[in-house]
């Protein structure tokens, strides 16, 4: 259960989107939600889905991992869908039903907006589905990097981070931990009124707490002991290296941006 | 025995806002290339040992020595890279997100060389056998895992002297042989002196020397044989002598002629077995 929440996300696979630097995929992701406002009309947003599509195949990613990350945002992309419907009053008028009148206008905002939201979810699930979160957490800290210049605690910011990520598997496990230790004492996580059951997270969360403390000075201990010393003179284990495969991904980017540009209305 | 590798001088040591001394005037030597173990109950102050020899409390008076340099503010990285540490608790000293990313952090913050790094990080797995395991992620792995990952970790850094405080104390019997059988073998192959903080007196039996920590003092020192004798004098100090002694000695007083004192199991099996064929 626990590998399905946290690594579920990335999709290992042998494909050119899973090989590019993650600085690339992380400005590829940044410069593409930039881009896709540039889109108004059918054939700008047609060729944003062919990109989108494009990525897809490229990603060889199973389709029914993007669906899931589209799942939860589906309502509110119906929503904002229905919305435009219902209030932009642009056009002609196609369908009258007593007080409610559906403009041209109306229907074509609603299916490009509802279009963006879906080209940016798939693009950036993408992201999360072909780059291991250390990677992600790599390509930023390399990216970041000029901010240094200016005292922002880049270095300190990605190995946070990836503590976090190294501990919330550790954590999990705890929490599962305590809830049985918990239960076993009479506690009821699962039934009863909301606020019993919010009552009895509080049995959980303490001994988390406590615990949580207690571990991070002993890693800070054992960090210390095996040399840390903040980010200055350190050296990098893990290398990215920027390929011409990143830059021809790049290059089709901005090929995107200039033809959306010129051919916007 | 071999050259004096770190001597404390009369170490003492008080936790802030404590009147009793945590280290009370203690003075001993480690040599290069032995297995000293060093075992107590708790609060003896073995722990707070350990934590004076990799400069992470300094001394309140005394000098610790270590490869003639004396364990300063100034010299304490210099230390802390010549003496490698294995704590208690094998998920709180797992830095990396994986096998070869842990074992590299002491690497990566001593500024080695990337390409020597990768040579390193795959050379120490292979000692410890978990070559197979670089890109596990910690909660793939055993807790005998993941401490013969952070003793790899250690090993990296090429250190002289490993010491392990109660590195095996939260492992099931499997996992602490597992972690014992890989230091007795990395000491076995090369200079490497191992020092083992410890209550497990199985543990210290496979020692070279023992010293007995008391109330922040060195209560006894002397070979595992040695110490063992003390019989009574250890149960006092809140320590259990190994199942095979003391089964040995009861031997020993129902009239059983046992010659030796044995250390371990296998010893005992031995013995009991050549008298059994002379009967």
């Amino acid at each position: 259960m626990m590998d399905k929440m946290i690594f579920g996300r990335y999709v290992p696979a042998d494909s050119a989107i899973h090989k590019m630097d993650p600085r690339a995929k992380l400005m590829l992701v940044f410069l593409f939600v930039c881009t896709i406002f540039l889109a108004n009309n059918v054939v700008t947003y047609g060729l944003v889905a062919i990109f989108t599509i494009g990525l897809i195949i490229l990603s060889k990613i199973p389709p029914r991992f993007l669906y899931n990350g589209l799942k939860p945002v589906f309502l509110l992309i119906v929503f904002t869908f229905l919305l435009h419907i219902l209030f932009t009053k642009e056009g002609e008028v196609i369908f009258e039903f007593g007080i409610l009148n559906i403009y041209e206008g109306g229907l074509k905002q609603g299916a490009f907006i509802s279009l963006r939201f879906t080209f940016l979810i798939l693009v950036t699930s993408l992201l999360t589905l072909t780059t291991t979160p250390i990677s992600i957490t790599d390509g930023m800290e390399e990216l970041l990097n000029p901010f240094k210049k200016w005292k922002l605690p880049i270095h300190e910011l990605a190995l946070m981070m990836s503590i976090s990520l190294r501990f919330i598997p550790t954590l999990m496990e705890e929490t599962d931990k305590i809830m049985k230790a918990q239960a076993a004492r009479g506690v009821d996580f699962t039934s009863g009124p909301l606020k019993d059951r919010v009552k009895s997270i509080v049995p959980l969360l303490v001994p988390l707490f406590v615990s949580s403390f207690k571990r991070a000075e002993e890693l800070a201990t054992a960090m210390e002991s095996r040399g840390y010393r903040g980010g200055e003179g350190r050296t990098k284990y893990r290398q990215l290296s920027w390929n011409t495969r990143d830059n021809l991904l790049m290059a089709a980017l901005v090929v995107l941006a200039v033809l959306l540009f010129l051919l916007r209305s | 025995m071999g050259k004096k590798l770190v001597s404390l001088d009369h170490v003492v040591f008080n936790y802030e806002g404590s009147d009793s001394h945590a280290i009370n005037d203690v003075s001993f030597d480690i040599y290069e290339g032995e297995w000293l173990a060093i075992v107590g109950h708790n609060g003896s102050g073995k722990s707070t040992l350990a934590k004076l020899l990799n400069g992470l409390h300094f001394a309140s008076s005394g000098v610790i020595t270590i490869n003639g340099s004396e364990l300063t503010q100034a010299t304490v990285w210099e230390a802390r890279r010549k003496i490698g540490m294995v704590f208690q608790n094998p998920d709180n000293q797992f830095v990396g997100t994986t096998v070869e990313d842990d074992v590299a952090f002491g690497l990566e913050n001593n500024g080695i060389q990337q390409d020597i790094m990768a040579e390193r990080v795959k050379r120490a797995l292979m000692k410890v056998k978990m070559d197979a395991f670089l890109d596990q992620e910690p909660h793939h792995l055993s807790g005998g895992q993941k401490q013969r990952v952070a003793i790899a970790g250690v090993l990296a850094l090429q250190p002289d002297i490993i010491i392990l405080d109660e590195a095996t104390s939260m492992l099931d019997p499997r996992g602490r042989e597992e972690v014992l059988e890989t230091v007795r073998e990395l000491k076995e192959e090369n200079v490497l002196t191992v020092v083992s903080i410890t209550h497990d007196l199985e543990e210290a039996a496979k020692a070279d020397r023992i010293i007995v920590m008391n109330k922040g003092q060195v209560h006894r020192e002397g070979s595992p044989i040695e110490i063992f004798r003390l019989e009574d004098e250890l149960i006092e100090l809140g320590l259990d002598i190994p199942f095979s002694v003391k089964l040995s000695k009861a031997l020993q007083k129902t009239g059983l002629d046992l010659k030796n004192d044995h250390l371990t199991e296998e010893e005992l099996v031995k013995e009991l077995c050549e008298l059994h064929s002379k009967m």
